[in-house]
């Protein structure tokens, strides 16, 4: 177990704790950008959704985990940002002047969709957010002469200051960097008085207010950056599935941000990056199953003489392939999340780390769950 | 000029006058206490001086400023800050990040400076930080400065939100029952701090209180209410010796 011995303030304004934690991070960056060299052009592809996704997900949890504002809408700026980015590349604008006015205009859209969330928390937002969604999902089928309606729209490929970023590999770079990008700016902002603001908001609105934030300001903020950010993402999901059809935003999308947070974890940076790593990684990995356990325990079958066993694996792989398996075990996993652990896979890794700083003294009532005091009589 | 004047006070929810023409003047430097019963309007009064109510009618003057149209947000950076009857505390941050935010009126950096840490918003934070530890020393907070306030036990927790007001650098502080909820010893501690914090830190406190030992300890002057009337203005022991207000609390 290590200690950190605090000797000047500025070690709590810093990005890393110390020089041991700044170099898990550097390994893991080289194993990131090593990846694409050592994996099969497919797996890359599906790698670069997770940094897709991840972006998404930071912009989700500023809003509703650090901000405390539910959003059923993220789906509809992920498409604005995606179809505004598409339109100007078709019309022959440079590609980092399209992609800057896409999440220009997606900021724009997330600052005016925020004015309701000044008066409305709760379930009432999530139904005002979710109301939105449905009428953007309706003007990108109707509007025709920008979005091509329910024809769909081809996205070109990416091509930036004369470099193509057409192959797998060099699309992989391309997202890593916007994504360590979005990690840094918000990470900067959490560090700073407007996270601390948003962090308030969340848990006291009436005490934030009496020590100074202006509530009106600070929601709009955190509507806005999170709308922004998804609009990034949607710059790359554009080109990630390189044809835009109005049927793929929608609701089902924006619950899978919301359970991508949920599921990685509320109030957390990494809980964004955990959950993109499972939304992302998990539907390949049931395809691979699907594929591969047949055929072992088929092995295992003609190897042990038990002709049983291949007839579950065969059962097994038949179950996987039937169709809403997929969203079956999301929403299963979900379910186990929020009543096992409610701070998703980032608390069971912070325990999993506690576990192994502390061994063999780790006691089990470290992070039992305390009754939290009643707040009667709270102004509204 | 006045230091703090509420002038002819009120606030009515229907029929239901709450405040009902109140006035008091606070001199800088004392402890200013509102007693009075359940439902007399003491924490109402809070919550129009902190502008979360809009008063009926009336005004409230701060340094010679008329603040009865003020937002709630800018009342802390004139210099008021309050605590709240039940915590209010910002339950899943960590206490220093609770004291920081209580900054937040002195912030001075932009959006975007903050969204690209410049060193200026580095150097505000140390500066912040610099103001935060002075209280952390003053109400012996040290211990805790990284935990979260969810795992803190309620004495402790009290004395969190009597340093988050302070670190706010407040002029006025108003405290809504500081000792509600602590036992012997702690309420003999926080009626310390409440001394030293008129004394050494030269703050002027408007409190409202229950626990009699505490009012007659610290403040220099208490104002009874019932039913939203002032019934009686003087020291301590005045008031407490004044025959309508016994007459209010133990009915007759």
């Amino acid at each position: 177990m290590r200690f950190l011995f605090k000797t000047s303030y500025e070690q709590d304004t810093r990005l890393f704790r110390d020089r041991i934690d700044a170099s898990w991070y550097v390994l893991l960056a080289v194993a990131v950008l090593i990846l694409p060299a050592v994996l099969p052009a497919y797996y890359v592809g599906e790698t670069t959704w997770v940094f897709i996704y991840a972006i998404g997900g930071v912009s989700l949890m500023v809003l509703v985990g650090y901000t405390g504002l539910v959003s059923l809408g993220h789906a509809a700026f992920l498409g604005i940002g995606a179809y505004a980015h598409a339109f100007f590349l078709e019309h022959g604008v440079p590609w980092v002047l399209s992609a800057a006015m896409a999440v220009t205009i997606t900021t724009a859209c997330g600052l005016v969709v925020g004015l309701p969330a000044l008066r409305m928390t709760g379930i009432y937002l999530a139904i005002a957010t979710l109301a939105f969604a449905v009428i953007v999902q309706e003007v990108f089928t109707r509007w025709e002469s920008v979005t091509h309606g329910l024809s769909g729209m081809a996205v070109p490929k990416a091509t930036i200051f004369g470099v193509s970023f057409e192959s797998e590999r060099a699309f992989y770079y391309l997202c890593l960097f916007l994504f360590v990008l979005t990690l840094w700016l918000t990470r900067n902002l959490l560090r700073a008085p407007t996270g601390r603001a948003w962090i308030a908001i969340r848990d006291s609105e009436i005490a934030a207010q009496s020590m100074g934030v202006n509530l009106a300001i600070y929601k709009s903020i955190a509507f806005a950056y999170s709308a922004g950010l998804m609009g990034l993402a949607g710059v790359l999901f554009a080109h990630k599935i390189a044809y835009l059809a109005p049927d793929i935003f929608t609701i089902l999308l924006s619950i899978q941000f919301l359970l991508l947070v949920i599921v990685g974890g509320l109030g957390s940076l990494h809980g964004a990056v955990f959950g993109a790593i499972f939304v992302a990684l998990l539907p390949p990995l049931i395809a691979i199953l699907r594929d591969s356990i047949p055929a072992s325990f088929a092995d295992l079958a003609a190897a042990s003489g038990v002709s049983l066993l291949g007839s579950i694996g065969e059962g097994i792989g038949n179950f996987l392939r039937k169709p809403g398996v997929e969203a079956g075990i999301f929403g299963l996993i979900l379910v186990l999340v929020i009543v096992l652990e409610p701070l998703g896979m980032y608390g069971r890794w912070v325990k999993l780390r506690i576990f192994f700083s502390t061994f063999p003294m780790y006691k089990r009532a470290t992070f039992k769950r305390q009754r939290s005091y009643m707040k009667s009589e709270r102004l509204r | 000029m006045t230091f703090f004047e509420a002038d002819n006070l009120s606030i009515h929810f229907g029929g239901i006058r709450a405040v009902d023409g109140v006035s008091f003047r606070i001199t800088q430097g004392e402890v200013f206490t509102i007693i009075g019963p359940n439902g007399a309007g003491k924490t109402t009064i809070f919550n129009l001086v902190s502008r979360f109510y809009d008063p009926t009618d009336g005004r409230l003057v701060f340094e010679g400023n008329d603040i009865t149209k003020v937002p709630a947000h800018r009342i802390a950076a004139l210099g008021i800050a309050r605590t709240f009857q039940n915590i209010e505390l910002f339950e899943h941050a960590t206490l220093l990040q609770n004291l920081l935010l209580a900054r937040h009126a002195h912030k001075k950096s932009g959006f975007f400076s903050e969204l690209l840490f410049l060193p200026s918003v580095r150097r505000f934070e140390v500066e912040h930080r610099e103001a935060v530890e002075k209280v952390i020393d003053f109400l012996d907070l040290q211990q805790y400065r990284d935990s979260l306030i969810v795992n803190l036990p309620y004495g402790v927790r009290k004395v969190a939100e009597l340093a988050r007001a302070l670190c706010t650098g407040p002029k006025l502080l108003l405290l809504d029952e500081p000792s509600s909820g602590l036992n012997v010893e702690e309420t003999e501690d926080m009626a310390f701090w409440i001394q030293d914090i008129k004394n050494l830190l030269g703050v002027t406190v408007l409190m409202v209180e229950h626990d009699m030992k505490l009012v007659s300890a610290v403040s220099d002057r208490v104002l009874a209410l019932n039913y939203g009337r002032p019934l009686a203005l003087g020291t301590p022991q005045e008031v407490q010796g004044h025959p309508e207000v016994i007459s209010a609390y133990l009915g007759g």
